[in-house]
């Protein structure tokens, strides 16, 4: 260790624990250009990064009132009276908040959240890149998102005002403007959604779908295109940090799944406006086609939402317990291999829809397959954390609730992977229970942990750790109660999706909602910590936690063009060139072990070292 | 940009301020002309999967409905005029063929040979999609629009007093049936409100003993009930659901007994679209016109099922999907062709940067390449 050094009159230091001048501290992406056009018309992938954050968490709270009115209904097992709608008002009010609930949390939250937050921001800097590949592409994925959002928005909006008009007013605004509010839940099943009395609404829902599928594709090829293209010198394949290996298998299925979900959706437009007969059973279509179509692109898609989490967890795990991952080939190859046997599992959603035997053994053989590279994940964070020095950091809380909650999402699987079993469990709390635990709880909690782990990167700030560590408790307990009863009342025989239920499943929808209260309460937690941290936070260091992949390589906030140097690739996670630093609270690189040596002298290259700032 | 760059001075939006004189078409985030070019060319081919995929979907709705109902594609390929759709395979080669000549003299820095067959391969884009307009037009004045045809609601009131919507579909049933030459207006205008009204007091006049609408019974001369005529193999797997709402419509669809009306397609004559025979016997099947084909057993209305008379417009359906989409691919890649010519002409692409050119070109040979696979499929199947 070197003599510690003095704070800079910014008070913060460059990767190498030097003082900083103010001026050039405060140089970074968040300063460079003024103005809401500055962002609005930003190429940075940084910006873009953060615009991601603030729509999707935005939809997030949106998606999460959903719930919380769903929770409220189903406290009393009656339909509760919601003054001065109607019986039927009140359930087809139910209907659509279950849709709306469903849709906007996974075409909106989940499956953006970390591709395009994280994503978008860690990526380039993980490569030691100025910018994703493609800049322009995605600016325009963002306006892709905005835009399939609106129309989601204004089904929304107008399903709203129709109720209340109806019920208030008597005011019937179907024959101005049609339906409004969607009720064919989030997978628009055919025949409800080609139905008479969802109107206009599905073709709006599933035009938005349409449009948000682009931004999906758009910026799954900007990432295979990246990875491919923009690694610095001295990082190979098998030198990428896991969060690349995670976010390149899921580009990989965003780029071919999406695609049909795209053609799914405009048949489904066609067939309502048209007439097309290809998915109406009224019109000789096939209904369970449909399913088919759907869930070719809707099963990938729950690894598009957690394998990014994977990702995520990975580098999190690695980074906290101070120690190298373990078995890092493995979890880089069972990425890839979840992304292709992702493909062919779908129709493991379809065991009840009239599939013959046959193909549903098959099915089931492959899904139970698919949990062998899910499991080898989980026992190499395990062995990772092995006799690691753990450092129970926020982002390490979230990790650690990420293994459990899938953990016990993944093996839930296994009960409905086998046919025998999930024809009894099929449409009951039991899968409600499961794939909440894997969608929500596992990808939810990795959004989190990433979102902690990065965030004095992404805004130079340092976040309260009582505070953070406080709200991750809150989630975790309030997760687990909302939805490990769901498993003990699904496998009773509650049905999902309706809006009464017999009293004996009286105490555990309570329970269920208590739950979900305390969940909220944690969740608006985190979101109070990231904005006290903005305003009250103090000046992040360079390397807070220690890592070693490029991001942590440049200051905090990163410039705008993220590096001042040119950085080269190292082993992501080889922590031994960074020392804690008391006096900075952070880690500091020695330059006497600069791992960029090496590179520097080679004959082939003129030298290109990280500089000061 | 291997230099060691030891900047002090903040970046500004390019970093390309080392004075080496970099190629201006080099944007700032790539080090190397050939990562760029590269990257540029990964993300092409990656977007090509994409379309293929999304191809890929109706590709498959084709297999499932042809493998369900292969009478009915094979009588609806009948309507389609081969003559036309090879001489659009043709168009379409040959404009790939200019356009992979495009990028060739694109490397070779011949702007003037550039332009002009970029404006060629528009040219090509155009004549296919000219000639698309005429068989579209045809099968719209035939009444085989997309879907359907068009769609009328009938509102009957139930056992308990409530008003019930009932969609009905005939027009395409007429149009197959009687009328060769109705012209297809997207919407329903008071003629063809009375037509319609004609054709369904017609179908319950000789409606076979059964009755469209709500709640009537089935006569006893033709007592066979709606899953007896449904027996086909193939619709066994249908949903339980399913198959009960498809007796409803069939029964709409319920064919009448006087045959001598009924237009019968043949196969490419080198006109717009198929013409119309009227032949046969009223009420014998046995003397409709054989069309032959290949060695096949001619598919006519009459040899097909009630049910897959009603399902004779699914062809129509997937034929309007498949190349609309691919029309507007055509559309599009011309559009991109036009926008790289104008480039051209500005004199933007030299031997070293020419990528969009490239680009562009590999975009044409994939819509190109699918309409390689739709020509076969829809004109040409046995």
């Amino acid at each position: 260790m070197t003599s510690i050094p003095n704070p800079g009159p910014s008070g913060i230091t460059d990767i190498f624990g030097k003082p900083v001048s103010e001026k050039a501290a405060s140089e970074n992406y968040l300063t460079h250009g003024k103005g809401i056009w500055s962002w609005l018309l930003t190429l940075d992938h940084k910006r873009i990064g953060i615009m991601y954050m603030i729509a999707v968490l935005a939809y997030f709270l949106v998606g999460g009132l959903f719930a919380i009115i769903l929770r409220t209904m189903l406290l009393s097992p009656d339909l509760p009276e919601v003054s001065p709608l109607t019986e039927a008002a009140t359930n087809n009010f139910y209907n659509q908040s279950f849709t709306l609930h469903g849709a906007v949390m996974v075409f909106l939250f989940i499956i953006p959240a970390i591709p395009a937050i994280l994503g978008n921001f860690v990526l380039p800097l993980m490569l030691g890149a100025k910018d994703v590949a493609f800049p322009r592409l995605n600016l325009f994925s963002w306006y892709c998102y905005m835009g399939g959002s609106m129309f989601f928005l204004w089904v929304l909006g107008k399903g709203i005002l129709n109720l209340a008009l109806l019920n208030m007013f008597g005011i019937d605004m179907v024959p101005v403007w049609g339906h409004g509010g969607l009720d064919t839940g989030w997978t628009f099943y055919t025949p409800y959604s080609t139905g008479e009395d969802t109107g206009g609404a599905v073709v709006a829902a599933t035009a938005g779908a349409f449009i948000l599928g682009f931004s999906s594709i758009l910026t799954g090829l900007n990432f295979i295109a990246s990875i491919h293209m923009l690694r610095p010198p001295g990082m190979g394949w098998f030198k990428l940090p896991l969060l690349l290996w995670g976010l390149y298998a899921t580009s990989i299925i965003q780029i071919l799944a999406t695609p049909v979900l795209a053609i799914t959706l405009l048949l489904l437009i066609s067939e309502r406006l048209l007439r097309i007969g290809i998915f109406d059973p009224t019109l000789g279509g096939d209904p369970v086609l449909y399913q088919h179509f759907f869930w070719f692109y809707s099963h990938p898609a729950v690894y598009i939402m957690i394998l990014p989490a994977f990702g995520v967890i990975s580098e999190v795990i690695s980074n906290h317990s101070r120690k190298h991952i373990f078995g890092y080939g493995f979890i880089a190859c069972s990425s890839m291999a979840i992304a292709l046997l992702g493909f062919l599992v779908w129709g493991h959603h379809m065991f009840t829809s009239g599939q013959s035997a046959l193909l549903g053994a098959i099915f089931s053989f492959i899904t139970m397959f698919i949990a062998v590279p899910s499991a080898i994940k989980v026992f190499n964070w395990l062995a990772t954390m092995y006799q690691g020095s753990i450092r129970l950091s926020t982002p390490m809380i979230y990790a650690m609730g990420f293994i459990w909650l899938f953990t016990i999402g993944g093996l839930t699987g296994l009960f409905l992977a086998s046919m025998s079993t999930d024809i009894y469990l099929h449409d009951t709390y039991f899968v409600v229970a499961h794939f909440h635990y894997v969608m929500v709880g596992s990808t939810l909690f990795a959004f989190l942990a990433g979102m902690h782990h990065w965030w004095p990167k992404m805004f130079g700030k340092n976040y309260s750790e009582v505070g953070g560590q406080t709200a991750a408790w809150l989630i975790f307990i309030g997760f687990n109660v909302t939805f490990i009863v769901q498993f003990i009342a699904g496998a009773q025989g509650m049905p999902r999706r309706y809006a009464t239920y017999p009293e004996e499943y009286h105490i555990w929808h309570v329970l269920s909602t208590l739950g979900s209260y305390v969940l909220t309460v944690g969740l608006f937690a985190a979101l109070g910590v990231w904005i006290h941290s903005l305003y009250r936070g103090t000046r992040a260091v360079a390397n807070p936690w220690g890592g070693n992949s490029l991001e942590w390589h440049t200051t905090s906030p990163p410039p705008f063009e993220n590096f001042k140097g040119e950085p080269v690739g190292t082993d992501p996670y080889d922590y031994t060139h960074w020392h804690y630093d008391e006096k900075l609270d952070g880690y500091v690189l020695v330059e006497e072990e600069d791992p960029y040596e090496a590179e520097r002298t080679a004959p082939d290259r003129t030298p290109a070292p990280a500089q000061p700032v | 940009m291997t230099t060691a760059s030891t900047h002090s001075a903040p970046h500004d939006g390019h970093g390309d301020d080392h004075g080496h004189g970099h190629d201006p078409n080099l944007a700032h985030h790539f080090h190397t002309m050939s990562q760029q070019v590269g990257s540029a060319k990964l993300g092409m081919w990656t977007f090509l999967a994409t379309e293929i995929l999304m191809f890929g979907g109706l590709f498959c709705a084709y297999a499932v409905y042809r493998a369900v109902h292969p009478e009915v594609f094979l009588f609806g390929h009948y309507f389609l005029d081969t003559n036309l759709g090879a001489i659009n395979t043709a168009v379409l080669l040959l404009s790939s063929f200019t356009m992979a000549w495009a990028v060739r003299a694109a490397q070779l820095g011949q702007t003037t040979l550039l332009v002009t067959l970029l404006m060629l391969t528009i040219g090509g884009g155009a004549g296919f999609m000219v000639i698309k307009y005429f068989e579209y037009t045809a099968k719209f004045d035939h009444g085989l629009g997309p879907g359907s045809g068009i769609y009328i609601t009938t509102t009957t009131t139930d056992a308990d007093g409530n008003e019930v919507t009932k969609p009905q579909y005939l027009i395409s049933d007429s149009a197959f049936m009687a009328a060769g030459d109705k012209p297809f207006a997207g919407e329903i205008t008071p003629d063809d409100k009375a037509q319609l009204d004609e054709a369904i007091a017609y179908q319950e006049k000789y409606s076979l003993g059964k009755k469209h609408g709500h709640g009537e019974k089935h006569g006893d001369d033709h007592a066979k009930d709606d899953h007896g005529t449904h027996a086909h193999a193939d619709d066994q797997a249908d949903h339980a659901a399913a198959a009960g709402a498809l007796a409803t419509s069939a029964t709409a669809r319920a064919l009448p007994t006087d045959y001598t009306a009924m237009a019968l397609p043949t196969n490419g004559s080198f006109g717009l679209s198929a013409t119309f025979q009227e032949t046969g016997i009223a009420g014998d099947p046995t003397t409709s016109a054989e069309i032959e084909h290949g060695s096949h057993t001619p598919t006519t209305w009459y040899t097909l099922t009630e049910r897959q008379q009603g399902l004779a417009y699914q062809f129509f359906s997937i034929y309007y999907c498949m190349t609309g989409l691919h029309g507007l691919h055509v559309v599009i890649g011309m559009g991109l062709i036009g926008w790289v010519a104008w480039r051209a002409l500005r004199g933007d692409f030299t031997p070293e940067y020419n990528v969009p050119v490239d680009l562009v070109g590999l975009y044409w040979h994939l819509v190109d390449l699918i309409w390689i696979f739709l020509f076969p499929l829809l004109y040409l199947i046995h």
